[in-house]
This record gives C-alpha cells, structure tokens and sequence, in this order.
C-alpha cells in the first residue's frame, strides 16, 4: 500500500458501486491525485453493495430514473458483467394488472421493449408458476444481472492503473474541516488529508459524514429482507448464474430471482423497518457485513407463504432450505429518489448516496461529469441534493417518508398521489381563510397548497353541463370535477389564487445586474419594475429551469420561481454570485406571500381597493409596481400564468390574512372564486400552453424545441449562449406541441382522461422518435374547460408537428385518437393574448 | 424412540465483542440470535435419528419469551414439538438450569417418558459444560460427553468420541443423557415448507420458578489481544530468498 498523502484533489469515500464508478468517471475525465477511503475491507467493504441482488428492471415510470438506469445497464454491458435474462412484474389482481399496462406506457414513453404477457405467456417464459394465481405479466427482455462488486472493481482498478487514485482500505473517516463553508481537509485513522472536494458515496452511512462537514444527506437506512433458498430441484442443471427471467411478484411486493442453482426470495412488503445510521454495526461487530443485520422470521413469514404459493412446485418440498437471510440495509430518501451533487451547506462537498445497483455507474458518469464540467448529459434536476429543503433533511421528516415510502417501492403509485405523514409543515399566510373554505391541500416542497375548494361545490350546478366528470376511479383520483368549475369561473368574472408557495430571492449588490445577465437568457438590463419571464440554460444549451425576475431596483433583482424547483434555482444563482461578496443573495420566500388575482373583472376588483393607477396604461402587463391596498403595503406584478388579466400581489407575510380578506371582500360583488393549484397548475396553464420546468422544461431538450427561442438574442454573454446560437442556426429535431383528444371513449364505453405520461403514437399505433433516438410522450395532460378539450402538451418530430396531424395516445393499453392543434408556443385558447391584455 | 433437545438462545456474535457499561454482559443491540452450535448438531441428531427409527422429537430450551424464536427454527428443521421454559432477564446458573429442566422432563416423563435427552456439549456463550451432566445425574440416567458419533436403535446408543490417540467407542442403553459436539453430522437448513409448517406446531409455555442461583458472574473482560506481527519480506522478486528461507524453516520444502 502506498504513504498516506497528505494532500489530494478528491477524497472519495465509500467503495461501493457508487464511489467506483465515480472514481473511474473521474479519472476517464483527467483528474488526478484522488484519494479514496473506505472503513471496510476490498472488494466487499460491507455496505449495500455487498448484499445487492444486482439485478436491473430498466423501466420506471419517471423517465429520469429509466435514463439512469438505462446508462448504469449499458455501462454494465460495456464492463462485461451484464447478463440479460428478462424479467416479468406479475400481476395477481385486477388492479395490479391494470398497473402493468401502466408500465407498457412508460416503457413506450421511454423507448424500452416490453410487452404484456398472459398466463399461459408468463408461463412459457418460466413455467413453475402457479397459473392459478397470475392474472398476467409485464415482461421486459432487457432486464439483467450484473456483477456489480466487479463492476466496482474493474472501475476502481481502471483509476489506480492511470496513475489518478490511490486506494485505502480498513481507513475510517473521523471528521471533515470545512473553512469558510468550502472543504478543506478530511481526517481518518490513517492520517489527514487536504483536500479540494471530499465526495460522500457512502450509502446507508452518508448522513454520518455528512454532518461531520455541518452539511445534511438525507436519508435512513431501512431494512429489506431477503433470503437464499435452495437447492431448487428445477434449477439442478444450471450453468450460470442466471438463465431464467427474474419474477417481480408486484401484488404482494416480492421478487423471485434464479441465483445459480438457488432461488432469491426478497421482499418489500414488510413492515418499514428503520435504522439510525450511528447503530450500524461496525465490520468487526458484525456477524456477516454491518449491512447485513440479523434476520427476523415474523416479518417475512407472511411473504414466504406467498412465495410458496406462486411457486409450489420449486420451493414447496423437502428439498429447498432456507441457506441465507438477512435483513439488508438500503437507503431510503424522502421522495425516494437518489441524492445527489454538492451539498448547499458545504462547497466542494458532494453526495452521491441513496444509489442502487440499478443507477451506480449512470450516476457515476453523471457527477463525474457535473464535477467536471458543471454540466450533466443526463438531467440531474430529479436527484439533485438541493432539491430538499430544510425540513427535509430533519430526521423526523427523513423517517417519516421512509416509512410511509418504503411500501411504495414495488407499489401503485399515481401520479397525483399525497403523502399521509409529515404534513402542514409550511403554511402560506392565507391558510386560515383557504382552509375555512375547504380548501383540498396538495404538498409541494413541505407547503400546502389548496389543490381545490370543496365550497366551490356549487359552482358545478352553475357550470354542470359544461364540466365532464371521470367515471374511472383511477382518473378521478386526486382530482375534482371542482377544478373545471373553479377554472370557469375565473375565466367568466375573477379567481383568487393562494400562491405563498413561491421561492422568492432577490439577488442585491453592485454587480447584481452582472449575475442575473450571465444566469438567464432574457436581457436583464431593463427599466427598473420590469418584470422578465426568462429560460435558464446548462452550459450546452438544455433547459435548466423557467422563471420571472424582476428588477426592483437598479441592483436589486427579485427572482420568483416554483416551489418544487426553487431550491435546485436558489443554489444556480448562490453558485455564480462573485467570491468578493459583492452581490448577495437574499431569500425572501418565508417573508413575502402572494396572491394571485385573475379574471376579468380582476382589474375591477383591485381598483376598488387601492388608489394607484392599476389601469392598462398606468399598470402595463409585465411591470411591477409598489402600492397600497387599503392599508396594507403590497408590490404586485401584472402578469399571468393563466392567460387572464390580473396581478400576483405580494406582501409581507404578517399581512397576508389582511390582504386576502380585503381582496376577498371586494371580489364579492363581483363573483370572486377561490381557485386551486389545479387550474393555476393544469388546466388554465394547458389551455395557454404555457411550459412547466420538470414536465416540457428538463434538460432533454433545449429552447427552439421548447418554442421558447424569442426573436432576439441579447448581446450580454450568458451560459448556453454558444450552444443556443447554435440551435437556433439548425432545425429542431423535435417541437413542443399542443395535441388534443379527439374521443376519451374506451372498449367498454367508458371515456377515460390521460393522467401522467402516456406514449404519443402514430396514426397506426407506432411509436414516434426524433432524430435524437426521443420518444414522443405526453408531457403534461388535463382538460382545458373553457375549450372543452382534453389537452396534451408532447415534443414531436417536424414531420408531425403539423396543425392538425393525427395521432394516437395510449392510455391503459388502448389506443385513442388524438390531433395537434397547436405548434410551439402558440395558445390553444385566445391566441392574440387579449384576456391578458384585458 | 422418543427424543428431547436441549438448546440455548445465544447472540450470534461478529468478530469483536462490546460488553455492557456493568461487564458484567456482552452488548446484543444489533446482534442476532441463535442456538449455540453444538446443540444445533443436537437438534438435527434428533431429527435424523427420528427419520431413521420412528418416533417423536421435542426441543426444550430455558430462556426468555424471545426463545421461541429458536425453538420455531428447530420445528422448521422438523422438530416436532417445542417447550419452553420461560425465564425474565436475570441469570440462570447451571445448577438451578438443570433443576428446572430435570423438573420439566419428569412432568413430561409422567406422560412418556423420553428415550434419549441431547444436548450440546456446551453453550456458546457461558461454556459451563454443565447442565447434561448434572440432569443425566438428577434423573439416574447414565451419560456421555463429547459425542461425535451417535447412532441409536432398540433401546440402545452407540456413541464415540475422538480422543488424543483416536476413538473411544461407546454403548449405552436408553434411556440416556448425550452431550454431542459439532462434526457428529452436518445440521440441516429449516426448509421453506418446513417454516411454514413450524408456525402450527405446538410450544408447550411453562414458567418454572427459579430457586437461586449459586454462580456469579463477577466480571467480565477481552483476553489481552496477542499483537499481530506482519514483516514485509520485500517487493517483486526480491523477496523471493526470504521467502524461500521461511518456508524452510516451516519445513515446507
């Protein structure tokens, strides 16, 4: 073993999956002098890694997952440890088969093969199942095994043969210095090093480390119980590892996997069963590996009967024994997903945890590259560490979502589907008077947001004939034929919207105007009260983010962004303010509230409340502008997000519930309706087209594809400049277009309404792929009441984005007509914008 | 033939062992539990033994209500019926073990009497190697230790044990108290069905009183750790002599 350095570029910690593939990523890009520690031995140091199943369902039904994965799969093909050998999700019961069908469309959103299969199908492919009990299957033949300790090896060894990493083993981490919020050194048993990044790939112990640098990861470690059973009497003659497609028992939450000459049974549908990460065993306290805790028999009994009943003939004799069971610890986060890039707490602090088998090595390229280049081939936005909020990373909130998350890991789970535990933890101002109304809440980033009002019931009688409601119980799920009710009223006189959700930050200083011009792609040298609506760009031009800034004083810029992604947006901005600390970046989303007021008669109302000039002239759309309404001091914004006239006002947050009562008291005469994120979010948006980050906006695709490359481009240099001249040079593989559904009736007569993401398909069935290998899927969908059409936002190749080109989008495995009625930008619903206009 | 195991609920321990702030005990938080090695041999003795000859098996343990997590692993091995006799926290020393237990196989006795009682040679844990002799000497029954071969037909054992310059060969007649040791066969898996069966099998529950024990345990500590010693002989072919050298000296070549 080589000296101890003293000092490194990187310290890596973790030799699991994921601090390999990082490691070999890295060194592929040119970094040099990483150091990489792990407290356990090679090439098993005893995380999750070492206890894996190591097998890889590619399709998931978020598309930056199935990416990653996709990556991690062909990186395992490339490395040599890939065996392909199928997997089939079973289906017991009808809702669970349902669910399948879901999973076709995902997998035709994505471009994976994968097809439904019947009993007698399910059974050709492995025949020792009970028929009996299957109702169907959703095989995928890409589904793999992968030698993921191999992987991790071959990766690691790949950097230490370049001359870019030395390796220490049996080395634990004892603390992290961190001087001025940036790392500095890192101290384990076998010395100190300074370092310029310390990188944390340490699994279930990631949130240790972590807080050793005053930084959070957040995640707990859980159980999931799996055993080893054998030997199976089918599988006597087997001359691998795996020959047979794996089984992913999805209604009792299980997965049956060949393992050589025995079978694995595992299960996700015990009780949650959590762990503090300071009570992990250490590798010497340790029976197997610290990871592999001792196994409890009542937990996994009731699955263990399942087993024997889906296979009787295989595990149901004398012969199979039970050789190994533990229960393994994995990681589980909040929204389930990976966290991952550097830490908002720490510079140069990164975390790459809470990664399976599945995403190692498509992670690893990932931060490798976004450590290198700032930038991601992938779109990080869904894994990004700064997606989490505060109260996010407290162990209360960490262990609440792992238990009520883990039994979604092989779940149902609908798009629009709410947490139960952890909630009222941010409430806007105007909660009070939204919640006498029976506001119906949605949480987004910890707030809660009125979705719709059940006092809005009696809208329906005034508009019943011109609202449809969902028969089928999985689209009227999470939904309310309300929000129909609610988007026509505001369309008809006036809606007030409960909008304290907003990440607001203004960024202050002398060179303010410097930082807003390099981040956004709009011209940010404008008039003081100007408000810009502007795209944010990654380095190659793919959309990083959608949001208004405003300039409220010659070096003042307040920006206003989405809950969800406000935390990944405040972190761009703190990330290119200028070292000297010359431009600060002030968070002002707990101080200020918003309402949004729009409709026609929105001017009405707001006139009779204030003494400043709201007309068109003295208020132009896009402007801002500081008054009084009453006695309360408010800034609004003329501008709309729901294509009416009307105004976001903003004031402090202790006059919130002042403000929404005078609003609401003078909308009276006027017809005033509370109205939900459901129209402010869906249907009123779609109905304009307007584009949402995460749904049309990822960095997938880039601004001309978006429709949203304006006329002209401002001559300040900004990131993605050189990559958007570009595009805007060439044609767009693909454009954002409006489609709407030509006939919601189904086989059995019942008309369904497309919820999440459904594959948009050619007029005979096939799927659609731009020039860049991208499948054509909705990406948003909900009714546009004021049309009266269910309305589709999709990228679609030229050839199709043709005004009035038919397609089909599949929903449930049936086939529905559907037309564009809409290229690029332009708004399904009062095109000239005179609504707006007023 | 009618048989009864005996077996203990121990932790199954890592490599280093953390005792409590008192030391008077081993930390067990994030340890599993399990039956001490030789008496698992013991379990699967009477199981095998029962396969060959006919009969019924029963495994007894003393210990806490957590035990019968034990006692369903050997009903899932194919044990047919479990007794427990359950204990709270406090230490149960090999004398007042072997009462409650020579009190529970005469209650059983009553009933049918038990053709042969195994045990492990000793415990995982405390290693008293006490209890199969002090309940073969209660219930008058002769008994043999060490036993790394057994085999038992027509009211008779026979039995051996290795020794220094090779095998004492045994024949005992039933009933008897035999104290096995790892290696007298090869202890089976609990099968899948077998897990499931053992959920329906009965474990008999009875709370023996305890009479007091007569061993303390004063306290406990780690054996100083013998230093580990690793020379370098070189690197590449260089250390190709002192190699040669030490493998002399083992008398290798």
């Amino acid at each position: 073993m080589s000296q101890f350095p003293e000092k490194a570029k990187v310290v890596i910690i973790g030799a699991g999956i994921v601090g390999n593939c990082v490691a070999g990523h890295l060194a592929e890009k040119g970094w040099k002098n990483m150091v990489m520690v792990d407290k356990g031995p090679l090439p098993n140091p005893g995380g999750s890694t070492g206890h894996a199943s190591n097998f890889i369902f590619p399709v998931d039904h978020g598309k930056a997952m199935t990416q990653l994965t996709w990556d991690s799969s062909k990186q395992y093909e490339e490395l040599g440890v890939r065996r392909e050998c199928g997997g089939i999700e079973l289906a017991r019961t009808p809702e669970r088969m349902e669910e399948l069908k879901r999973r076709v469309a995902s997998a035709k959103c994505w471009g994976i093969e994968a097809e439904l299969l019947d009993p007698d199908g399910v059974l050709r492919l492995f025949p020792w199942i009970n028929k009996e009990k299957i109702l169907g299957g959703f095989y995928t033949p890409s589904v793999s095994v992968v030698d993921s300790l191999r992987a991790g090896t071959i990766f690691r060894e790949r950097a230490v043969e370049k001359g870019a990493m030395t390796v220490f083993p049996n080395t634990e981490v004892l603390d992290i210095d961190v001087e001025d919020g940036k790392v500095k050194a890192i101290k384990t048993t076998r010395g100190t090093i300074e370092t310029e990044y310390i990188l944390v790939c340490c699994g279930v112990w990631s949130p240790r480390i972590a807080e050793m640098a005053g930084a959070s990861i957040p995640l707990v470690p859980v159980v999931h119980q799996m055993i080893d059973a054998g030997p199976v009497p089918q599988f006597a003659q087997a001359k691998s590892e795996v020959e047979y497609p794996i089984l992913r028992d999805m209604s009792t939450l299980m997965y049956e996997r060949q393992s050589a000459g025995n079978m694995e049974v595992g299960s996700y549908a015990h009780r949650a069963i959590l762990h503090d990460p300071n009570d992990i065993p250490s590798n010497e306290q340790a029976k197997l590996s610290p990871t592999e805790m001792p196994f409890t028999m009542e937990d996994f009994e009731p699955q263990l009967e399942d087993a024997l009943e889906l296979l009787p003939d295989m595990l149901d004799n004398d012969q199979v024994e039970i050789q190994y069971s533990i229960n393994g610890l994995i990681s589980m986060t909040p929204d389930g997903g990976p966290v991952v890039g550097e830490t908002p707490e720490v510079k140069n602090l990164w975390s790459a945890a809470a990664v399976w088998i599945k995403e190692g090595p498509g992670v690893g390229r990932l931060v490798a590259e976004w450590m290198t280049d700032g930038v991601t081939d992938l779109d990080p936005n869904e894994v990004d560490i700064a997606r989490f909020y505060p109260y996010a990373r407290s162990k209360a909130h960490v262990w609440d979502r792992a238990r009520e998350g883990f039994i979604k890991t092989y779940g149902i789970v609908h798009p629009g589907e709410q947490w139960e535990m952890s909630r009222n933890l941010r409430l806007s101002p105007f909660h009070a008077r939204t919640e006498a109304l029976g506001a119906v809440y949605f949480q987004t980033a910890g707030w809660e947001r009125p979705q719709w009002y059940a006092s809005n019931e009696n809208l329906l009688r005034e508009y019943g004939d011109r609202i449809a409601d969902r028969t089928n119980e999985w689209d009227a799920r999470w939904w309310s034929p309300i929000i129909n009710a609610e988007h026509l009223a505001m369309r008809d006189r006036v809606g007030m919207v409960d909008l304290g959700a907003f990440a607001i930050f203004d960024i202050c200083g002398p060179g303010a105007l410097n930082v807003v011009q390099k981040v956004a792609v709009s011209q940010m040298d404008v008039p003081v009260g100007k408000a810009v609506y502007t795209l944010l760009l990654n380095t190659r031009g793919g959309i990083r983010s959608d949001l208004m800034i405003v300039r409220i004083a010659k070096n003042t810029f307040r920006v206003i962004t989405g809950a969800g992604h406000g935390g990944v947006d405040k972190k761009w901005f703190k990330d290119h303010l200028p070292a000297d600390g010359t431009v600060q970046l002030h968070d002002q989303t707990s101080a200020l509230c918003t309402v949004g007021l729009w409709g026609p008669k929105a001017r009405e109302v707001l006139s009779s409340v204030t003494e400043s000039d709201v007309s068109h002239e003295g208020f132009p759309f896009g402007t801002a502008k500081k008054f009084f309404i009453q006695e309360v001091p408010v800034w609004a914004l003329r501008i709309s997000y729901v294509g009416e006239l009307g105004w976001e006002i903003y004031t402090t947050a202790e006059h919130g519930p002042r403000l929404w009562d005078i609003l609401w008291e003078a909308g009276q005469p006027h017809g005033v309706v509370p109205v939900g994120i459901g129209v402010y979010g869906t249907t009123a948006r779609l109905e304009k087209s307007y584009r949402l980050t995460g749904n049309e906006l990822d960095a997938d695709y880039n601004p001309v594809e978006a429709g949203m490359a304006f006329p002209r481009v401002k001559p300040q240099d900004f990131i993605g400049k050189e990559a958007y001249l570009k595009q805007r040079e060439g044609e767009p593989a693909a454009v954002l277009c409006s489609l709407t559904v030509d006939d919601h009736t189904s086989s059995t007569g019942e008309k369904r309404y497309m919820t999440g993401h459904v594959p948009v398909l050619t007029q005979d069935g096939g799927p659609i792929e731009d020039a860049h290998g991208r499948r054509s899927y909705a990406t948003s969908a909900g009714m546009g009441p004021t049309l009266g059409k269910y309305i589709l936002m999709a990228y679609l190749p030229p050839e199709h984005a043709v005004t009035g080109n038919q397609l089909k989008v599949e929903y449930f495995a049936e086939q529905y007509p559907a037309t564009v009625a809409a290229v690029g930008a332009t708004p399904l619903l009062d095109p000239e914008n005179s609504r707006i206009k007023g | 033939m009618k048989i009864l195991a005996c077996i203990k609920r121990v932790p199954d321990i890592g490599a280093r062992i953390d005792l409590t702030d008192d030391k008077l005990g081993i930390v067990t938080k994030n340890l599993g539990f399990t039956i001490s090695p030789h008496e698992e041999c013991a379990v699967e003795a009477a199981i095998q033994l029962v396969e060959k000859a006919g009969g019924a098996s029963a495994v007894l343990t003393l210990g806490p209500a957590a035990a019968d997590e034990q006692l369903r692993d050997c009903l899932a091995r194919g044990i047919d019926r479990g007794i427990l006799l359950e204990t709270d926290a406090a230490h149960w020393d090999p004398g007042e073990t072997a009462k409650t237990i020579v009190a529970a196989i005469r209650s059983e006795s009553e009933k049918a009497p038990f053709d042969l009682i195994l045990f492990g040679n000793e415990a995982a844990d405390s290693g008293d190697c006490q209890v199969a002799v002090r309940v073969a000497s209660a219930l008058g029954l002769p008994c043999l230790t060490g036993v790394k071969n057994l085999e038992a037909a027509d009211g008779n054992a026979a039995a051996a044990r290795e020794v220094d310059s090779g095998w004492e060969i045994y024949d005992i007649p039933l009933p008897a108290v035999i104290a096995v040791k790892e290696g007298v066969n090869l202890p089976r898996y609990p099968t899948l069905r077998g897990t499931m069966k053992a959920k329906k099998k009965p474990i008999d529950r009875i709370i023996p009183e305890k009479t007091g024990a007569k061993l303390r345990t004063e306290t406990l500590y780690h054996p100083p750790e013998t230093g580990k010693q690793v020379e370098m002989l070189g690197q590449g072919t260089a250390a190709v002599p002192k190699v040669i050298e030490i493998l002399k000296s083992l008398e290798v070549i």
